[in-house]
């Protein structure tokens, strides 16, 4: 899932203080997941924002929707009938669904919420953690499943460098090295030898450097 | 609202209360590691903790909210805790937002 | 004795069957080259090429290309030290062929220090291709003559290859393997990490040995003297990838503090003389960083000096 964090209530005050009518709006997939935008999410944030503004004596209108994804049109098309009654809406969907709202509602502030930070999974309650920055060309078949060029801190194809200390990274000793666990599990699958083979340089083109991306798929649209 | 264990108090309710124009609001749960449905109180400890860093980051303040711990033997302690709960209300004063319309409204 | 493939003086010293002799300059943090001519005049006459390290440790200095190019102007052999930290494949191609133009013939392809570590830890990377890559690139260009594009370079850079190991970094297990693939990337000359724990060097060699990587890649072993017993204990427990053996703290501390830094030399040297009877030994990486001028009596006391007369 896309795994995003709250804005610390400061900063998302002091984006919403020049609006009188603000929405709050959540999103019921990724960012429920990680509870940084659900429903229940909105409903905390929506609270202290009442509260912040009627702590300076402002009366200020704060409503809470939650939609089913920010993502998709068809679901967003939901608050088109309401959306005039409000200064801006703060929405605490991932990046994507802060943008497919203002696109779609150019006449309205559309505020962030959330920091998004990455495509990962949970780890446990409370911990999320990195786990694909969407190349475009997955090699996981070659790395025995773990991914160097997301878990890898320096996105080697050939690792690990010398900076590997007892299985974990040079930048954190909390954080796994990638090559260690590539090789690992290359030793659980009777694959070792498969470390000699030499990866070839990457073609980048498909990930960020190669500009903004688009899937278009024939075989589906209309 | 009745809850058969602190677990079932959200932070929500907290918030809402505050909202409502509560001065304080205190939460008493069972002995950590004697709760009925194991660690209900553990879990309300947590969402004590969050709303006190929210009511402190707003303006609000963080010390009207407290969690305390007894058993339900244990009636000199509620009292003590009563007392002390509102004590330390009475010293923080009302709640602010209270005020703060009130000046608004004038 | 082998062919030269470079006008490197370094692949001459190893291809007529000497022992080769290496050390490292860091750059200034700043833009007087006077910095580096002056410590490469320390260790001129007692090593056969010293390496610019580049922005080591993530610390932004002056570039390795233009120290090796003062260098060379004062007829001091350089071998070019990149990282793929910071440059992308555009970038590496290009510095390579700006090495080449100042007829710097030897480079050093490391993966970098992540920029954590250094004073613009808030800075992107690049990583555009890693090390073994690196190494691929620069004996392509050199072999082929081409652009990683498949363009024709004109007047090829003529680079002697080289790239590090760390015979004590971790997991142990793949440490030959790794040296292996970076002799199938094309390295042609090894300069390892700083030897303190000699018997587990000696184990990673002889296996490095047993698959005949000896004869396919000339490994410089590396040393570093030290300057007391705190910066052993320092390099002990604080820096990834060091391996330093109780015995040797415990000796470096055993010593009054003023004669630390003598008997810091006197490990060097020891090691010195005892890895030269060891197979697949081909030479000393003898890195001093700013205490350059303790590098002569290494080499001296070692057995390395003077260096040999070169056949034409």
């Amino acid at each position: 899932m896309i795994v995003a964090k709250p804005k610390p209530v400061e900063e998302v005050i002091e984006s919403v203080e020049p609006y009188d009518r603000i929405l709050v709006a959540g999103c019921n997939e990724c960012v429920t997941v990680c509870e940084a935008g659900g429903r229940k999410e909105v409903g905390v944030l929506a609270s202290a924002l009442r509260m912040y503004f009627m702590n300076q004596g402002r009366k200020v209108q704060i409503d809470e929707v939650t939609l089913e994804r920010q993502c998709d049109r068809e679901y967003i098309e939901e608050i088109r009938n309401s959306i005039d009654q409000y200064d801006a809406v703060l929405s605490l969907a991932c990046g994507v669904g802060v943008q497919f709202l203002a696109e779609m509602y150019i006449q309205t502030p559309i505020l962030p919420g959330v920091d998004t930070c990455f495509m990962g999974g949970s780890e446990e309650r409370g911990v999320w953690s990195e786990r694909c920055q969407g190349c475009g060309q997955c090699i996981l078949g070659k790395t025995a499943g773990i991914c160097p060029i997301s878990r890898c801190a320096k996105r080697l194809l050939n690792g690990p460098c010398g900076g590997s200390t007892k299985g974990k990274c040079e930048i954190d000793k909390n954080l796994d090295c990638a090559w260690q666990l590539i090789i690992d599990r290359l030793t659980e699958l009777g694959r070792l030898e498969d470390y000699e083979q030499l990866m070839p340089i990457k073609d980048w083109s498909t990930e960020r450097a190669g500009g903004p991306r688009k899937v278009v798929r024939e075989d589906v649209t209309q | 609202m009745s809850v058969p264990c602190t677990g079932k108090v959200d932070l929500i309710h907290i918030l809402r209360s505050f909202e409502k124009g509560a001065d304080g609001v205190y939460v008493l749960g069972c002995l950590e590691g004697e709760c009925r449905y194991e660690n209900g109180n553990l879990r309300a400890k947590r969402r004590v903790e969050k709303a006190k860093d929210i009511l402190e980051r707003i303006g609000i303040g963080g010390d009207r909210v407290a969690m305390y711990n007894l058993s339900s033997a244990e009636a000199p302690q509620f009292v003590k805790f009563a007392k002390e709960m509102t004590e330390r209300i009475r010293e923080l004063g009302p709640n602010p937002i209270k005020a703060a319309m009130k000046k608004k409204a004038a | 004795m082998s062919d030269v493939k470079t006008p490197s003086k370094l692949e001459k010293v190893l291809a007529q069957g000497h022992f080769a002799v290496t050390s490292e300059c860091g750059p200034p943090r700043g833009s007087d080259p006077e910095v580096i001519r002056k410590k490469a005049s320390l260790i001129r006459d007692h090593v056969d090429a010293i390496n610019i390290t580049d922005n080591q440790t993530s610390v932004t200095r002056l570039c390795s290309l233009a120290a090796c190019a003062h260098l060379k102007a004062m007829g001091v052999e350089a071998v070019l030290q990149m990282v793929v930290r910071d440059r992308n494949r555009i970038a590496i191609q290009s510095d390579i062929l700006g090495a080449a133009s100042f007829d710097i013939h030897n480079i050093l392809c490391l993966s970098g220090d992540h920029q954590a570590f250094g004073d613009c830890p808030k800075g992107q990377n690049v990583f555009d291709i890693d090390s073994m890559q690196l190494i691929q690139t620069a004996r392509y260009m050199r072999d082929e003559g081409k652009f990683l594009g498949g363009d024709d370079i004109e007047r090829p850079p003529r680079m002697f290859v080289g790239a590090a190991a760390n015979p004590f970094a971790d997991p142990f297990e793949i440490r030959v393997p790794r040296l292996a693939k970076k002799v199938a990337a094309g390295a042609e000359f090894i300069q390892t990490q700083c030897i303190y724990n000699v018997d587990k060097f000696e184990e990673w060699l002889a296996r490095a040995c047993d698959r005949g990587l000896d004869d396919k890649v000339a490994i410089l072993a590396g040393v570093t003297p030290f300057k007391s017993a705190g910066m052993a204990k320092y390099m002990k427990n604080r820096v990834p990838g060091m391996d330093v053996p109780d015995e040797v703290v415990k000796r470096m501390s055993g010593v009054p503090k003023e004669n630390q830094a003598q008997e810091g030399i006197d490990i060097c040297v020891e090691t010195i003389q005892r890895l030269r009877e060891v197979k697949g030994v081909r030479g000393f990486h003898i890195m001093a960083i700013e205490w350059e001028q303790k590098v002569p009596e290494i080499a001296e006391r070692g057995g390395l000096y003077p260096r040999p007369a070169l056949d034409d």
